[in-house]
Formats: C-alpha cells, sequence, structure tokens
C-alpha cells in the first residue's frame, strides 16, 4: 500500500474531518489534525494520532491561514495534506504551495483548480468536448454591446453571473431586456467589489431544473464515473437532501450524462474526487454542465452507498500516486441511497442557526444506516463555522424502501439541546412531491413557504 | 449610569457592513434605539445588532472581528 508509514494532515474541520482521519487510518497512514482554539474538544482532534492549534476561533484566522497549516505540517512531518470540502479545498495557491513544501496534496493540480475554478474556462474547456452548457455567453461581457447578440440567443429570463462567484453568490436575475439593461453596469462594480473581479457572463436561466451532478475519479490519465447524484431539495442554494441515483434520469440520459462527465474531466487530466453538477431539465430530456467542484463533496456518501466503493480512500490513494484500481466496467450500483443533512438550525424560526451544547445523542442504527458526525453527547457546537451537525445517510433496495428506511431512522436519531432539523427531513420523508419524485431546484423553497410553519411542532412516531 | 449594548447571539462581531465599508459607528456618535451598530456572524450567516435605546457611544468593549458570546456587552453607552 502507498500510504503506509506516511502522515496526512487534516486541513479542515468537523463531519469531513473525522471521515477523512478514519479513511487515512484504513490506509496506514498517521494522522495529523490542525484545529483552531474554538475546536480543542473536537471529535477530529481526540481521533486523530497528533494535534496542532493554528489560531483563533475565526476561519479566517486559522482554518484559512496557509501559512500556519504549512508550518504545521512540517513541524510534524506530514507527507501528504487533505483539504476536506470548503475552507482551503479549491484554493489554487495553497495546492501549489503544499507541492512546493514536498508533500502530496490530495486533489487535482493546482492547474486543474484554477482551469475549473474560472466558469468561463471551464465552459470552453467543456464545449471543446462537445459537453452542452447553459445557453450563453461563450467568454466575459464588458458592454452592453457586446452583450446584445448573446441575449437575444438567450432570451430571457437570462442571469448575469460573476465569473469569480460561486455557491449561489453573484448573481444577478433580469427578466426583460430594460431590467438586463440597468443591471449590467452595476454588476460589474459589485463582482469586483465582492470577489475583486469584475469578470461577468451571461447564463439562460432554466425555470423548474433539477440539480443532477455526477461523480468522477481520476489518476492524471484515467478517468472513471460512479455515476449521478440529484440535489435539488436546496434552501438558499444550499443542499439539504441529496440521494443516488436520481429518481428522474432515465437510462439513456444517464448514460450520456456519465460519459460527459468522463469526456470533460479526462479532458483535464483530472486527479483525485470531482464532482460534475449540471442542470437538468426534465420536461426535454437536456442537461447542461454548469461547473466542476475539484474535491471531495459533502453529500459523497450516498455514491458510496450505491457503489460500495470508498470515495475518500480511494481519493487518497490516486493522489499518493496510485493508479486507479478500478475500470469503469467495474464500477456498478445497486438500490437506492439518500442523505440528510442535520444542521443546528431551528425550523420553527425561519432555520436560525443555533449553537450549543449536545446534551443527550441517540444515533439511529439497523441495516443499511450511517451517520457520518463529530457530535457527541455534551459536545458544544461552536458558533464560528458552518452548523452541519451530520448527515444521516440511508440505502435500501429501491427508492420507496429507501424513504420508508430514512423515515424510521430519523425516528430514532434523538439529538437534546439545541434544536436540529430532523423533523424537516421527517416531513419531506412523508410529503407526497417527495416520494414521487417530483421536484426541482425551488421547490423546497416554495413548500416552506405554505408549509413550513407547521415545521416547529411534532412530529407524530 | 453606564448603559451597555449586548450580543444577541454568540458569533464573530463585525462593526462594518461589508469589509471595505465605513463602521456602523464610532466612539462618541450618538444612537437612537433600534439602530444598527454591528453585526454577528453565527455559523455563516449574518444578524444585525441594534441598540436597545438611545445614547452616545462611549466606548466599544471588543473589537471588530472579536468572538463574542450571547449576552457579552459591546458596547457602553452614556
Amino acid at each position: 500500500m502507498s500510504g503506509s508509514g506516511g502522515k496526512l494532515l487534516v486541513a479542515n474541520r468537523g463531519e469531513i474531518a473525522v471521515r477523512v482521519i478514519r479513511a487515512a487510518r484504513e490506509l496506514g497512514l498517521k494522522t495529523v489534525q490542525v484545529y483552531s482554539k474554538a475546536d480543542a474538544e473536537s471529535l477530529a482532534v481526540q481521533l486523530a494520532d497528533e494535534a496542532v492549534e493554528i489560531g483563533p476561533p475565526q476561519a479566517s484566522k486559522s482554518y484559512l491561514k496557509v501559512d500556519a497549516i504549512l508550518e504545521a505540517a512540517r513541524a510534524t512531518g506530514a507527507t501528504a495534506v487533505h483539504p476536506g470540502y470548503g475552507f482551503l479545498a479549491e484554493n489554487a495557491g495553497f495546492a501549489d504551495a503544499v507541492e512546493a513544501a514536498g508533500m502530496a496534496w490530495i486533489g487535482p493540480s493546482g492547474q486543474a483548480i484554477r482551469l475549473m475554478g474560472d466558469k468561463v474556462a471551464a465552459r470552453s474547456a467543456a464545449h471543446a468536448v462537445h459537453v452542452p452548457t447553459v445557453p450563453g455567453s461563450d467568454g466575459h461581457v464588458a458592454t452592453l454591446e457586446e452583450a446584445r447578440p448573446v441575449i437575444r440567443r438567450t432570451g430571457f429570463p437570462v442571469m448575469i453571473k460573476a465569473a469569480a462567484g460561486g455557491g449561489g453568490r453573484g448573481i444577478r436575475i433580469a427578466r426583460d431586456e430594460a431590467q438586463f439593461e440597468k443591471l449590467l453596469p452595476t454588476a460589474s462594480a459589485e463582482a469586483l467589489a465582492a470577489f475583486g473581479d469584475g469578470g461577468l457572463y451571461l447564463e439562460k436561466l432554466i425555470e423548474r431544473s433539477r440539480h443532477v451532478e455526477v461523480q468522477v475519479l481520476g489518476d492524471g490519465q484515467h478517468v472513471v464515473h460512479l455515476f449521478e447524484r440529484e440535489c435539488s431539495l436546496q434552501r438558499r442554494r444550499q443542499k439539504v437532501w441529496e440521494e443516488a441515483p436520481s429518481p428522474a434520469l432515465p437510462e439513456e440520459v444517464r448514460e450520456k450524462l456519465c460519459a460527459s462527465a468522463v469526456a470533460l474531466a479526462a479532458a483535464v487530466n483530472y486527479r483525485g474526487a470531482g464532482t460534475l453538477e449540471y442542470l437538468y431539465d426534465d420536461t426535454t430530456g437536456e442537461f447542461y454542465f454548469i461547473e466542476m467542484n475539484t474535491r471531495i463533496q459533502v453529500e459523497h456518501p450516498v455514491t458510496e452507498m450505491i457503489t460500495g466503493v470508498d470515495l475518500v480512500r480511494e481519493q487518497i490513494r490516486v493522489c499518493l500516486g496510485e493508479r486507479l484500481r478500478m475500470r469503469q466496467e467495474d464500477i456498478r450500483r445497486t438500490g437506492h441511497a439518500i442523505e440528510v443533512r442535520i444542521n443546528a438550525e431551528d425550523p420553527a424560526r425561519d432555520f436560525l442557526p443555533h449553537p450549543g451544547t449536545i446534551e443527550t445523542l441517540t444515533v439511529p442504527g439497523g441495516p443499511g444506516v450511517r451517520f457520518d458526525t463529530m457530535i457527541y453527547p455534551g459536545y458544544t457546537v461552536p458558533p464560528f463555522y458552518d452548523s452541519l451537525l451530520g448527515k444521516l445517510i440511508v440505502w435500501d433496495e429501491d427508492r420507496g424502501q429507501a424513504l420508508a428506511r430514512l423515515d424510521r431512522a430519523l425516528g430514532e436519531l434523538r439529538i437534546e439541546g439545541i434544536p436540529t432539523t430532523r423533523d424537516l427531513h421527517r416531513a419531506l420523508a412523508r410529503q407526497a412531491d417527495v416520494r414521487e419524485g417530483r421536484f426541482h431546484t425551488t421547490w423546497l423553497e416554495h413548500w416552506l413557504e405554505s408549509e413550513g410553519q407547521e415545521l416547529g411542532r411534532e412530529v407524530a412516531d | 449610569m453606564a448603559k451597555e449594548i449586548v450580543s444577541p447571539l454568540p458569533g464573530t462581531f463585525y462593526r462594518r457592513p461589508a469589509p471595505d465599508k465605513p463602521p456602523f459607528k464610532a466612539e462618541g456618535d450618538g444612537v437612537a434605539a433600534g439602530e444598527v451598530i454591528g453585526l454577528i456572524e453565527v455559523m455563516k450567516s449574518f444578524h444585525e445588532v441594534k441598540a436597545t435605546e438611545a445614547g452616545t457611544i462611549r466606548s466599544f468593549l471588543v473589537d471588530n472581528e472579536d468572538a463574542v458570546m450571547a449576552g457579552q456587552p459591546l458596547a457602553e453607552l452614556d
């Protein structure tokens, strides 16, 4: 095993740090957990072989401090760095710095991160291998004169997007030409202020689309896909429920979609785990590439459950220089998996984040149930980071059975001390549209507007 | 007697609406009841901190970007 004898530094926190430590240990790697002052009592710090404090609670002064993390890596003799998701995971400069310091970076090259991180460059790369993208400008648009032929092609509504934006930030929607002419000039100034880059591009807004994404693994030469996930249930553009396979994709679309993801990842000599995100229009059967996330994703477990592949372990192996251990024909999917995000938020108070102490915790069990978390009884959830407490993942032989298992497992899950989003998921698992797979990316927000006030009340077991 | 403005939530305290904007209030500024004097970031969401009564800000008791607890005094009013 290439991992044996090495030492992996985990440059992240929360449940993903725990997930990475577990994978590393199974590969025979020692682990170093870096942590902020607010995370001294974290499960990741307790599980790792060594732990190094890197700064005060605020992420900008700890988990985003490249120098402090590199110093911890040098001081402990780390041979590799895993960035998890968020924080520095898609920071090409950090990837380069890790490699320049003689350590393995558990991710794609800085060059691949830069290419895919620039939305305009990523679209061009997609076009080069005939992967469809949402109709829009094939580059930056600076003036109304440049924009007019594009909006004639896309029609309205159209999105004005910041090239350096992402995660739903830096987007303006114009529903007609008058609105467009008003928004374009200010959007550039706003993008410059928010992201330090005033570059803009245009994209047709496809309403009522579904979010599907394809998991890939590459070793720098070969790329395989591990099928798709659907993540259409979102609130404020944050995914709350993810599943695999998508309940909406006909088999012939699935094949074309997954093949397009492999073609694009192979075109950039992709190394590591990555996800290509698409919009899917279930009225036309068309899919459109939107962006690639060059890291492991929060929702990776649903893919692990239907394929039996440990994505984090394989990601570490290929980034330590091993060849991919599987060919495409070796990867099969079985059954259906659903993941729901259990967040420290109060559904009865418009999902107000709520840090605090976990007084009691009962983790669901039984067949096909997995709970990836960093909480334990007595743990105090700090206010400085995101609200994700854990991910409840279920697998079963088909979607209907997986929904029943999810409802059963959510009933067993007990977290006392702080409010959580458990009851939102309980209600969703029983909701007719969700059960039929009839949803799109704005479905949940509409449903919350009409039904959300019921969420504070006790759900019957 | 000095009055205090306390943090309604635990999190990170910001004196400015955005990094490139001027602070909401400087020491010596007057505030009206309900006026915003800062932001608290809790779990990546931002919440306004409002003065509960009118007065003049004598001093801020925490720095911009300091970690604060719920109920912690942020500023003293005269």
